[in-house]
Parts: structure tokens; sequence; C-alpha cells
């Protein structure tokens, strides 16, 4: 028993340790708030603030309503209908994980613009003056919410997908033999069923959405992040704009306690009893009506920007810059592979010592950490920067007073710096897939292992990381794939010499070479897609083995 | 075992110490890699040292260097805009290079006071019309596109973008704060649309006939007329640049530039490699390949710049346009330019 108990302690104290280390940049962060400037917050509060709490909130709610509304019923459809091209729909659908939200904006302005070929084309076909018909806008806060929840949804999706196939076929039958009709079945029993899972994806990907820079900015929408990096750069006010930094992360930490408090009264552990949700054969008008409804959201988020910029990349890529390209694509695979083991295995122990011992501190460090997913790269940037150069120099000190030797920085500038700027930017991400996971696995499992005389790490290793193939990987996949498309962290960090592809398309668009831009992004996306597909196996096979 | 892990801490350090012995100098640039990568690489042909290079916004590598403190390898920084060279100055980062080269080959009206920067090269923010529908005897001064008579007429990009901010804080400069305010409230009434995009696209937005006239940096024109792509060439070719103020103070011009940072270990290189930039053939290289104005008399303009004319430039002190970059934004912000 006090073997146990300190075992369990043990794995609290790492993660509290592992909590601290990574907290720091949002301590950096928080502690600006002990410089308060009450005249620049008169002026941004008399002048711009409003909009940018407006904005932001719009933005996010929008995004966390489109993506739930997509990533739902895909979900659903996928989950429990055999239709006609269903396996390939499945592979299909998680594409839009591989693109990034500043290319898809960069890429349906190309394609919607007033300048661009498709109202061109209407206004030559009908003879029309430039303001002679109505075209909806894409470069703004509306056409930033559909473009984001084009390329968001598969965090809900993924999410969703997972509980709605473990779901009992019982209660499908239990539904039938009562004559409910599939629909309010849907509503009345599957969706709350899926609730915590559906509600955690969609926290998530209103979460990347108050993070986003490069769609708001594109498309000149004033939102929290724009105005961090205008108060930071324009008023150069670094303090001010850690402020605005620790308001958004507020707003995060509420989402945060939202989508607790709607777990906390849905305690359900997925039962393997039984057998999990069947999909019904469906044939005919019906099947093509499922195909096409479920074909529409990677069309959009996928399949049309992917055209475009094969179609830019092939008319106009200067074939000779091509050499280079392997580098790149190394060094962000490397960044991903490297970061996304590290995310994941940190994840999964912060999730396990809360399991072992569910205490207030430990809860409130998993909070703690969960917040960088919100911060802007740069800010978690700079909150990277200031303890490690401290850490370098005091370093450099030590070596000098014992050994004589001054090894310069040895943690900035370094990949280092990059993978610690990773691990609190999207620890958010593997958490949230780990701790989902580990809720679902019923306590009984652990008391068994107790009392078989397991250690704690034993259980882990015999239980919870075999039933949780399928979380660490959903999560391992999603953090690859964000560190992939990760810029402003990866661009103020990075070692001399080095660049990435997410570097190099960013470099070329914001220089509004949008044309050239098109290699390196087509690059991103093709690299983000093998771990895709990898996932979409996986979670195909471990679906299979329970069905 | 204390022992034991000095040792190996020891050993760590010399793996992971960046240092070598060859020549080389440290870029820190927030000029695209592309735009200057070439000069870069001509300089270690010619002079053997070799050139480390990151790239970046220019704040985030002023606050890199910041944090790297004494240790930071930084040798030479590169901005793209003035208030940031200005910035890196307050901050105490830079140091004073008082090379007689830097000196004799760059206008004082470009150059730090105190020697802490030097331009590299020169950019300048006109008004552009299109050519069809706008008749430039109609345009005269930046003062008079407040005027009625544009109302819904102009394109410009936000106010987040730094060119605005320092052609805003360059007229604060020129007519005091009040009558910039009232010009700002003014331009904004006049607004064909909500700030969008860069300055290409309100190239495009003027072609399109979103808006009539536009205010944009001459070498996204240039770039865009010397398009590979014969399309973006043919939108480019409706434009005609419009040099306002001409009678009087002068076209708003920025520039590029570079500093040494305060704590440079390879000075020798950093200094070598600012002479190079201003030599004749690395200022011809800008002019050719990026449409930037040299800082140098006597260099020759690529045939686009040319073909857009030549220009009174305003003179004044880009310190002080650096300084009032804040005042600037906050102006902006109460004037409700996005």
């Amino acid at each position: 028993m006090i073997k146990t108990a300190l075992k369990g302690s043990a794995f609290t104290l790492y993660s509290v340790l592992a909590g601290l280390f990574l907290g720091l940049p949002i301590f950096v962060i928080f502690a600006s708030f002990l410089f308060w400037d009450a005249a620049i917050w008169q002026h941004l509060s008399s002048t711009v603030l409003p909009r940018y709490i407006s904005n932001s909130a719009t933005l996010a709610f929008g995004v966390g309503f489109g993506a739930t509304l997509i990533g739902t019923y895909l979900a659903w459809l996928i989950v429990n209908y055999d239709f006609y091209g269903r396996r390939l729909i499945q592979w299909l659908v998680l594409l839009p994980l591989a693109m990034p939200a500043y290319i898809i904006a960069y890429t349906y302005t190309g394609l919607l613009d007033f300048a661009g070929p498709l109202q061109t084309l209407v206004r030559d076909t009908f003879a029309l003056g430039s303001q002679d018909y109505w075209f909806p806008e894409i470069r703004s806060l509306t056409g930033a919410i559909v473009l984001m929840s084009l390329v968001l949804y598969p965090y809900v999706y993924i999410l969703a997908r997972t509980a709605f196939s473990e779901q009992s076929q019982k209660y499908r039958e239990v539904s039938e033999l009562a004559g409910v009709s599939p629909l309010k079945h849907f509503l009345k029993v599957a969706l709350p069923l899926a609730r915590p899972a559906i509600m955690t994806g969609a926290a998530l990907a209103m979460m990347e959405a108050l993070a986003d820079f490069g769609t708001v900015e594109y498309f000149g929408v004033s939102t929290f992040t724009t105005g961090i990096y205008r108060t930071w750069f324009g008023l150069g006010d670094i303090n001010a704009a850690s402020q605005l930094s620790g308001f958004l992360c507020l707003f995060v930490f509420i989402l945060i306690m939202i989508e607790k408090l709607s777990r906390r009264d849905s305690q359900n552990y997925s039962s393997r009893q039984g057998k999990s949700a069947q999909a019904k054969k469906v044939r005919g008008m019906q099947s093509a009506f499922l195909f096409l409804l479920c074909s529409l959201p990677v069309t959009f988020g996928f399949i049309v920007p992917f055209v475009q910029l094969a179609i830019w990349t092939f008319s106009f890529s200067d074939i000779s810059s091509l050499e280079d390209y392997p580098e790149y694509a190394m060094n962000s695979a490397m960044l991903a592979g490297i970061g996304c083991v590290v995310v994941v295995t940190m994840a999964l122990l912060f999730s396990y010592a809360k399991r072992l011992q569910p205490s207030k501190t430990v809860s409130g460090f998993i909070q703690f950490v969960s917040l960088g997913y919100a911060m802007p790269g740069t800010v978690i940037a700079i909150g990277v920067l200031v303890p490690l150069g401290w850490l370098d120099i005091k370093l450099n000190m030590f070596t000098n007073a014992y050994f004589d030797v001054q090894p310069g920085l040895v943690l900035s500038g370094t990949i280092f710096a990059l993978i610690f700027a990773y691990a609190i930017r999207f620890m958010s991400v593997a958490l949230n897939n780990t701790e989902a996971g580990i809720q679902r696995i019923k306590p009984s499992m652990d008391e068994a292992s107790k009392v078989l005389g397991d250690s704690s790490i034993q259980r882990l290793f015999r239980i919870h990381i075999p039933l949780l193939k399928a979380s660490l990987l959903s999560a391992a996949l999603l953090v690859f794939v964000d560190i992939l498309k990760e810029l402003p962290a990866t661009l103020v960090l990075r070692p001399f010499n080095f660049n990435t592809l997410a570097v190099k398309a960013f470099e070329l668009a914001s220089d509004e070479r949008l044309i050239d831009a098109a290699l390196p992004s087509i690059t991103i996306v093709l690299v983000g897609i093998l771990p895709v597909i990898l996932l979409t196996k996986t979670l195909d096979g471990i679906e299979r083995k329970y069905a | 075992m204390v022992r034991i892990s000095s040792v190996f801490v020891l050993f760590l350090l010399v793996i992971f110490s960046a240092h070598s012995i060859a020549a080389e100098v440290n870029v820190y640039s927030a000029r695209k890699e592309a735009l200057i990568k070439p000069i870069l690489d001509d300089f270690s042909k010619e002079t053997g040292i070799k050139v480390n290079l990151i790239t970046g916004g220019a704040d985030a590598l002023i606050s890199r260097i910041q944090s790297e403190g004494q240790f930071s390898p930084a040798d030479v920084l590169i901005s793209t805009d003035v208030g940031r060279l200005v910035r890196a100055k307050q901050l105490g980062i830079t140091q004073v290079n008082a090379d007689d080269f830097v000196v004799e080959n760059v206008p004082a009206y470009l150059r730090d006071e105190e020697q802490h920067w030097t331009a590299l090269t020169l950019r300048a923010r006109p008004i552009m019309y299109a050519k069809d529908r706008v008749n430039p005897e109609s345009l005269s001064t930046m003062q008079a596109l407040t005027d009625e008579k544009w109302k819904n007429r102009i394109c410009i990009r936000s106010s987040n973008n730094i060119y605005n901010q320092s052609m805003i804080s360059g007229m604060i400069q020129t007519q005091g704060e009040a009558k910039t305010l009232a010009w700002a409230k003014g331009l904004v009434a006049n607004f064909a649309r909500t700030p969008k995009g860069g300055d290409r696209d309100q190239i495009k937005a003027v072609v399109a006939g979103e808006c009539d006239i536009a205010i944009a940096n001459t070498y996204y024109l240039a770039g865009m007329l010397n398009d590979e792509d014969e399309a973006t060439r043919k939108t480019a070719q409706q434009v005609a640049v419009f040099w306002p103020d001409q009678e009087t103070i002068g076209a708003h011009v920025n520039i590029s530039g570079v500093s040494v940072a305060k704590h440079a270990k390879n000075l020798d290189a950093a200094k070598a490699l600012i002479r190079f930039m201003l030599t004749d053939e690395a200022q011809v290289w800008y002019a050719e390949t990026n449409h930037e104005y040299p800082v140098k008399e006597g260099i020759k303009w690529s045939q686009t710049l040319q073909d857009m004319g030549t220009f009174k430039a305003q003179d004044v002190s880009l310190s002080k346009v650096g300084e009032t970059n804040a005042k600037a934004l906050m102006l902006m912000d109460s004037a409700g330019w996005r």
C-alpha cells in the first residue's frame, strides 16, 4: 500500500517538475503583468481593444461551431453507414490537416478575389462593371471562419469518430426496437455519449483559431493575435503585448473550464462488451447522396487548394530551386518527429500521473501547460528565449569559474530551444487525446492490476499503453502535423542556416510572391500526408479489431 | 561522482559549443533569404569568410539578440525598415561602426548621427493610379488625398504594416501631430475598402476597378512589371506612378539598413561585410534584382526604376522617423485606420 502511494507520488513529482519547466515561458508572459502601464491600456481600450475582443470571440466560436458541425456529421456517417466509396472517403477525410490555414487562405484569395479567375469570368461573361454585382468577400471575418473550419474539422472528426465507433451496437438495437428514428437516436443517445470527445475537439479547433496569425493578418481582420504583434512591433511595447497574450490565455482558460465542466457530469467508460457500432449497408441514391455529403469538406478543404497549388507550382516554379528541398523536408520532418515523440511522451506521463493521483496540484499543472496552445507562436518564442538565455548565461559563469571555459550559447538558438517551444505550444493537443483516452479506461482495470501486484510502471506498459494506442497515435499525428506547419516560433528560434518548409513558404508568401510559395506549400502538404495516411490505417485496424 | 559528472558536463559543452577557428560572420537578417543570400554568397567567394545566416522578423531577431546577451553570436543585424534599426540602437544592442568607407559612400541623411546604423538601399512609397481612369493632373500632394473627390477610391494596406507606420511617422515630422491626425481621418474616410493584403494586392485592386489609386512601395510594382507570369506583368502595366509633393517636401522614402551588433565577436568580418554591401557591384545588384534605389551616388538604376522617373525625396531625419513609430501607430488607431 505504502509502496504504491510512494510510486504514485514519484510520478506526481516528475510531472510537477516537468510542468514547472514547461511552464517557464508562460510564467514569463504572466510576469509582464508586474509592469502595468496605464497609458498604453488607456489607449488600447479606447481605440482597438473592443474590436480585438469581439473579432477574436466571433472567430473562435465560429470556427468551433463550423468544425464541430463538419467533424461530427462526417464521423457519424462514416462510422455508421457503409456507402459506396466509404473506404476512399476515410482516406481523404483527414487530409485537410496537412493544409496550413495561412496557405489555404492564400490559395482561396487567389481564386476568389476581385482580380481572381472566378470573378473575372463572371464580369466578362455578363459584361458587368466592378460595382454592378455582389460577390462574397473571402478576405473577411466570415471568410476566415469558413476556411479555418475547413482545415480544423479533423480535430473534431478524429475524437468524434473514436467515440462513436466505441459506442456499443446494443444502443442502436435498443433504439431500433423502440422505434426511434436514426436521427432521433443520434441526437438523443449517440451525441450525448460522444459529447465530451466532441467538445474536446471543438476546444482544440477554437484554440488553434485564436492563436492563428497568418490568416487573419492576410484577411485584414483585427484579432487579439494581430493586436499582440502590432503592440509589440508597432508600439515597441513587449510588455503590453505580453499582457494581451495573458488575457488571451484567460479566454482560453475559460474555454478549458467549460470543456472540463461538460465532461464532469458524464463519466462513461467504454465497455468492450458486445460489439462496437456496426456500419449499415446502404445502396443506390442514398449511397450516392452520402458519398457526396462526405466528400464536400475534403473537396473544399483540401482538393481545390491542392490543385491550385499544383497548377501554380508546375506553371511557374523554378526547377533549379528543387535541389534544396530534400534538406528543408528533412529538417521539417526531423523537428516534427523529435517533437511529437517528446510531446506525446510527456502528455502520457502527465495524464498517467493524474490518474494515479487525481490531486488538484496535478490537474492544475496540466491545465497550466495546456495554455500554450492558444498563444501565438511569437509570444511563446519570447517566453522560451528569456529563460534559456538566462540559463545559458548562468551556465557560462559556472563553467568559467570551474573550468575556465566559455562554451557560449548551449541552449538558445539550438534544436533544443525549438523542441522546448513546440512542447509548450502543442502539449494541449497531445494532452486532450491522452486525457480523453485514459478517462475511457475503466478504473476496475487498474484495480485488477493492483490486486495482481503490478507496479504502476508495469501497469502503464501492460494496460494503459495498449488500450491508449489509438489516442497516442492521434496525438502523435496531430502534433507532428502541427509542428510541420508551425511558423512564428520556428522562425525566431531556429539555428543558423536552418530552414524548414514552413519558413520557406512563408518567406515567399509574405513577400507577396504567392506563386513562388506554392512549391514549399505543396511540399508541406505532401510531407504531412504520410502520417495522415498512417493514422487512417491504424485507426481503421484498431476499429476492426473490436468490430 | 561529482568529478565524473563535471567531466561529462564539460564534454557536452565541448560537443555543443559552436566555436570554430575559420573566419566567419553571423548575420541576423530581417531581409528574406532570397533577397540577401546571393550577395552573401558573393562575399564569401571573394573573401573566404563563411557567412552564417538566420532570417526572421526584425523585432523577433532583436529580442533574440537581447536575450542572448553578451554571448550572442550575432555580428550583423540587417533590417528592412529604419524604425527597427533605431529601436535596436535604443535597446543598446548595436555599436558604433566608424568606418570611413561607409561615411564616404552613404549620404549623411541615410546614416545614424552616431554611426550605429547605415542604409543599404532606398525605397519610395508614392501614389499609384489607374492609367485609364485617373488623370495625373488631378493628383498633387499627399495632403490632397483627403479631398471629397477621392471618396471610395483609395486603397492602402493595414496600419499594422511598418511602411505605413514609417510614412505617418515621417508626416508627423513634417506636418505635426494634429495635422497628421486630421489627414489620416480624411484618408480613412476615402478608403474604398477595409485595408487587406499587401502592397501588390492594392495594385491589383486598382487594376480590377475596386479603387482608383493606391499607395505602395516602388519595388512591388517593379517586381510585378518583371514577373514571370504574363498576366501579372499586364496587370502592372495598367498602373502608373505619381510622385507627390515634388514642389515642396518630396516623396516619402524608407531604407533597408544594417548595424554591427554590440557583442560582435567577428568585428572585422562584420565591417568587411558592410563595406562589401556598399561596393558598386552589390549596389548594382540591389538595383537590378530587387529594384530598390541604391544609396550610393552614381549607381545606375534598373530600367524599370528609370521608367518610373526621378523624384525628389523627403530629407526628414530617419532617426526621428524611427523614434516616433509608436506615436504614429497610436495616431492611426485614433483615426480608425485598421
